[in-house]
């Protein structure tokens, strides 16, 4: 059936690339969950009318160019300041729609006093968290939530918790602050986690629109060149080692409680 | 708030924060070190966000203070902050991005002792940080000095004016003197904060929101590209050179005569009036050159002096930073000698005085 | 009985090959290109089994750099 036969027959297109994401070759490795999230993100964006109003907050690691992607204004910030720029930005215009997106050396690492105070006064932002246990710009050094014994460029032998400490689950940490309002752990592996991940951030732009106060979406990620696996390796191997320390669902919702 | 000037006894500190208010400032991102931490205070006892619509936040730390600045300038807000010399050093990280984004905004310094933690007595020892850039890279702040609380309050007004005007933050470089002393100030009138229009209209390069623009904006520091990014940088130094040629300023105290000439900014400045009005009570013919722009310097003004004085003493709260730029504005044409105090020591006209007399071998009586 | 007929459009210039949509497809519909790369040198995903697409998107979903577009109808 070729497309023109299937809309003859009464049909519709029910899959396309999202408006708000630009037409340009984006510079992620093949299969890299960043673009999963982008594309997604930038459809909620329209989804939800806020193409005028969003103003996103791009971090330093692999997503440093986000901002070439989605098309609304942005501000580059410097790493791990991505909250603090976007308490900034959401102080001071009331109208805008402000989210971060951020990696988790940006977010748990640099970043993690930033990260903390801005969840913690409940600013009005959305916080896209994207773990995927590795420094991927520079090269699959170390990062916070790295796990026992995976091997990276900086821990050759495996992350030792003896040398390097425990993987931190930030979002479990931020769960427990009262400024947040809606704290989530999701991924973007198979078709149905990328529809629950897309409702995920739909919400989280709907709190920070609201000003509900912060939402923090945690996207549980591969990064298949760091992890030196292919893309399919690396989504099983993520289900297989990364969820059982870092499980998805809902972590909290003061919003929407079921 | 009345609109219309306003006469009052105020801290330098004080007078930041109440000029800010009357300015029409849109945000203040702070965080508590002495001796600065009135302005912080002085915001929050006066509630603007009731008032004016000014965002005043207590931030988790200078870092994060500078980077809620940085958000703030990219959607064309005119946002400050305020610190003290540590504090400042933290906040360089930001300045040097807002200084790449070519973004306005105001950055004060109530200088405290260092290096380390210092002291939190006055000092003038940040004057290379601020004037050379100060963060990494090839940037430049207009740094302008306050010698009076009059000042403090006047150049919040001017340096928003010019950071908006260049595109390009700005730094008051107080000391701690100037921060804590009490003065008579007046305080300009009350005008409002800009519009969402005034805004769109003064900066469109503001990242704000699309909201009907066909064009998004993004406020970026990033350039892999290294001809665009040669390109930022010679676009950066053509700005440079523009304030160079239009903003130098400076205040000359009893020049026309003079034998010999202190060049001193601040509260140092102050002091050496004294010391030169001591000095022409002897007989001895001193002038003053109080550089108002630490960047940019006054260089042709010193310049000009060089060829008619004797000898040139640079009268500075550091062990010797400022002199350097007075040097290469005089190219050897007349002796430069140094006077400094450091570790928070304040100095009296005597002791300028003196240091003037044996630095180039004169005595008063001789003057006389 | 209703049937469900679909059809994917894959931008193979922008594809990376990266396999997820191959992996995602429930009715194995797609397959990367063997031999043939694009201008960047991917073997890109192509509809190997066209006529077995059921329209359900699932490759789309996955897919990173949202280079498939899918069409779907019910046809009685």
């Amino acid at each position: 059936m070729t497309k023109e036969e299937i809309i003859a027959a009464g049909g519709t297109k029910v899959a396309a690339k999202p408006r708000l994401l630009m037409d340009v070759n984006m510079h992620y490795c093949p299969g890299c969950s960043h673009g999963v999230v982008h594309k997604i993100l930038a459809e909620v964006i329209d989804e939800l009318g806020l193409e005028d109003s969003a103003i996103g907050v791009a971090p330093v690691g692999c997503a440093v160019f986000a901002y070439n992607y989605i098309d609304v204004d942005w501000v580059e910030a410097a790493h791990g300041r991505a909250p603090a720029v976007a308490t900034g930005l959401a102080r001071l215009n009331p109208d805008a729609t402000v989210f971060t997106y951020q990696g988790d050396g940006d977010l748990a690492a640099i970043g993690t006093c930033e990260t903390i105070h801005a969840c913690n006064r409940g600013e009005n932002i959305a916080i896209i968290f994207i773990n995927n246990g590795i420094y991927g710009m520079t090269g699959g050094q170390m990062a916070p939530t790295t796990l026992e014994g995976m091997k990276t460029s900086t821990t050759p032998y495996g992350r030792r918790v003896d040398l390097n400490g425990y993987p931190l689950k930030i979002t479990d940490l931020v769960k427990e602050l009262d400024g947040t309002c809606y704290v989530t752990r999701e991924a973007v592996h198979t078709p149905a986690a990328v529809r629950k991940a897309k409702a995920a951030i739909r919400q989280a732009l709907m709190n920070a629109r609201d000003k509900k106060g912060t939402s923090f979406v945690e996207i549980v990620s591969t990064c298949n060149s760091g992890w030196k696996m292919s893309p399919d390796k690396a989504n099983k191997w993520m289900e297989e080692n990364m969820f059982e320390k870092y499980p998805l669902g809902e972590l909290k919702n003061t919003v929407n409680p079921k | 708030m009345e609109n219309k000037e306003e006469i009052k006894l105020l801290k330098g500190n004080e007078a930041i924060a109440h000029a800010a208010i009357r300015y029409g400032v849109d945000g203040y991102f702070g965080y508590p070190i002495t001796p600065q931490s009135e302005v912080l205070e002085t915001l929050e006892a006066l509630m603007p966000w009731e008032t004016t619509g000014m965002v005043v936040l207590q931030a988790e730390s200078e870092v994060a203070a500078i980077n809620m600045v940085y958000g703030g300038a990219s959607s064309g807000k005119a946002v400050m902050t305020s610190s003290s010399s540590p504090g400042v050093s933290l906040k360089q990280e930001g300045i040097s991005y807002i200084a790449a984004g070519e973004l306005p905004a105001l950055i004060v310094n109530v200088m405290r002792g260092g290096p380390g933690l210092g002291t939190i007595q006055p000092s003038q020892a940040d004057y290379f940080q601020a004037v050379k850039g100060g963060g990494h890279g090839d940037y430049h702040l207009i740094v302008l000095a306050p010698a009076s609380v009059q000042e403090m309050a006047d150049f919040v007004g001017l340096g928003f004016d010019l950071a908006f005007k260049y595109r390009t933050p700005a730094m008051i470089l107080a000391d701690g003197v100037i921060g804590q002393m009490m003065e008579k100030v007046v305080l300009p009138p009350a005008r409002p904060r800009r519009t969402d229009e005034e805004i769109v209209a003064l900066c469109p390069w503001a990242a704000r929101g699309k909201f009907g623009r066909k064009q998004r904006n993004v406020s970026t520091t990033l350039e892999l590209d290294p001809q665009a990014m040669e390109k930022n940088n010679i676009r950066l130094q053509e700005t440079y050179r523009r304030i160079e040629a239009g903003e130098v300023r400076f205040e000359e105290y009893m020049t026309e005569d003079a034998d010999y000439l202190i060049v001193a900014f601040g509260c140092m400045a102050r002091i050496c009036r004294k010391a030169i009005e001591d000095a022409r009570a002897c007989g001895l013919k001193v002038g003053l050159l109080r550089p108002i722009t630490l960047w940019p310097f006054p260089t042709e003004a010193i310049k000009a002096l060089s060829g008619q004085v004797r000898g040139i003493l640079v009268a500075e709260l550091n062990a010797g930073q400022m002199i350097d730029d007075v040097r290469l504005a005089v190219e050897g044409r007349t002796p430069v000698c140094h006077f400094g105090r450091t570790g928070g020591i304040v100095p009296n006209p005597q002791e300028v005085l003196n240091a003037l007399c044996k630095d180039f071998n004169v005595e008063m009586e001789d003057a006389k | 009985m209703a049937k469900v007929i679909g059809t994917v459009e894959i931008n193979s210039a922008k594809c990376k090959g990266c396999n997820l949509c191959v992996v995602a497809c429930p009715t194995e519909v797609l397959a990367l290109r063997p031999k043939e790369v694009n201008d960047r040198g991917y073997h890109f995903a192509y509809a190997a089994k066209p006529d077995q697409c059921i329209g359900c998107a699932s490759c789309a979903l996955v897919c990173p750099d949202a280079c498939i577009e899918v069409y779907r109808a019910v046809v009685k």
